[in-house]
């Protein structure tokens, strides 16, 4: 059933200093919203359960992308398209350059943002992994204040993240050295285009003299929030990448095993989940 | 209730409606330009495909209040004085609408693929078309407009 539109008011305060004000004066009140990929869907289908909204979308000091020499900004409204469309992202993060290109078609990415990505909190998004690898720092803003804090986390259980009430994810930030990293992402969905994850990893790794020196795994839908793999990494840092893999794919399946905790939904069963993520990381480790 | 002005298809236009409203409902409803389809209502099928300052969208998911102050382009605006533009003859010529739901999405999504990429690759064209879903033609006649335009104003 569709909602009824006249019982939902939006405000469009257009600019971040008044979005923050609203947001102060009432916490709690109002939802924000961006490009409204997630938020409109949920009103199409009745249930937006968010009656008052306040719009980020068009607010030029959310949507920005900033480089200096060590690291990149992004700002919390920045979309997949301009993510897309900028060389810096594209040269030297290309987990989240890939990421941005798989998620939703053209006309999702030139609406949908980074931040909303992010403070939506599906486990299923197609970001967060990427940006759990790069280890990604955000800046969360207030009427009162700023606070940093590391992207790792901003999650604290299913749709449940760090951010207060009167708080808006104003930007994200990734360092800028992981040359010497071999990168790896892979999405498992329905279909190559346009569907949502069964499941998906984002990978770093810096391989030595044939060993593992360190490893980042960053993965969607195997856990209740987007998650790096820490026991697995453990279980690989170290281990030997050089003629026989065996053993090294063992620890790894082992440690993924008893850390991934998929489910079984509409889109996939919690046994297919763990075994595409297994084969997933087994497929990153030949190619290093 | 808002009262929202937005241009659509180079005319201002000044309409009062709730600020969630979807843009797709007031460009039918309230505006009575048909030619924007509705699909899903989910922004998965791209029947409601419109350009909003030149970015295509799903006009199911853009809350009217974002709108405002926005240049809007519909299937509506695409015809040149009551004449097909080389997109729309080019889709005619070639067989790409059949039923026509998705038609005015794709030719929008088409207009924004050859402003980005005059010479599209087919992948190009795929993935520009991918957020288009067709249940008649089996997309291949689509391809085939799309290529047949690109060539032309290319000639």
């Amino acid at each position: 059933m569709r909602s009824n539109v006249s019982q939902y008011d939006l405000i469009a305060p257009g600019s971040l200093a008044a979005v923050l004000n609203a947001l102060a004066d009432s916490p709690g009140e109002f939802t924000p919203i961006a490009g409204g990929t997630e938020l409109m869907v949920a009103l199409g289908a009745g249930r937006l359960e968010a009656k008052k909204l306040v719009s980020l979308w068009g607010i030029p000091e959310l949507r920005f992308i900033e480089v200096s020499e060590d690291a990149v900004t992004i700002g919390a409204g920045t979309t997949f398209t301009d993510l897309r469309r900028h060389p810096v992202i594209a040269s030297d993060f290309t987990l989240l350059a890939q990421a941005a290109s798989w998620t939703g078609s053209i006309a999702n990415q030139n609406r949908g943002t980074l931040g909303g990505n992010c403070v939506n909190a599906s486990p299923a998004a197609d970001s967060p992994p990427a940006l759990l690898v790069y280890e990604a720092e955000l800046t969360l803003i207030s009427a009162s204040g700023a606070r940093k804090v590391p992207y790792g986390k901003f999650h604290l259980g299913y749709k449940k993240t760090m951010l207060r009430p009167d708080e808006l994810l104003y930007s994200i930030q990734l360092k800028r050295n992981f040359s010497g990293y071999v990168s790896y992402a892979r999405k498992v969905g329905t279909r190559n285009a346009q569907a949502i994850s069964k499941v998906a990893i984002a990978a770093l790794a810096r391989v030595h003299g044939g060993v593992i020196e360190e490893i980042r795994l960053g993965a969607a839908s195997l856990r209740e929030t987007p998650a790096r793999l820490v026991a697995t990494e453990l279980a690989l840092t170290r281990r030997s990448v050089d003629a026989e893999l065996g053993p090294t794919i063992a620890a790894a399946r082992t440690a993924l095993a008893g850390e991934c905790r998929p489910i079984d939904d509409i889109r996939s069963t919690a046994k297919y989940r763990a075994a595409v993520a297994g084969n997933l990381v087994e497929e990153f480790l030949r190619g290093l | 209730m808002s009262a929202i002005t937005l241009t659509i298809n180079g005319e201002s236009k000044t309409i009062t409606a709730p600020p969630m409203k979807r843009l797709l409902d007031v460009l039918r409803e309230d505006l009575h330009l048909t030619g924007t389809k509705e699909g899903c209502g989910e922004g998965e099928c791209g029947s409601c495909s419109v350009l909003m300052n030149g970015e295509l969208v799903n006009s199911c998911l853009v809350p009217v209040l974002q709108a405002a102050g926005a240049n809007v382009c519909t299937i509506e605006g695409v015809a040149v004085e009551g004449r097909l533009d080389a997109v729309q003859q080019c889709f005619l010529e070639e067989g790409g609408a059949q039923c026509g739901i998705c038609t005015p999405g794709m030719i929008l999504a088409t207009h924004h693929l050859l402003d980005k990429y005059p010479q599209p690759t087919m992948a190009q064209i795929q993935e520009g078309l991918a957020g288009n879903l067709c249940r008649c033609t089996g997309y291949k006649r689509i391809f085939n407009a799309v290529e047949s335009c690109a060539k032309k104003s290319h000639a």
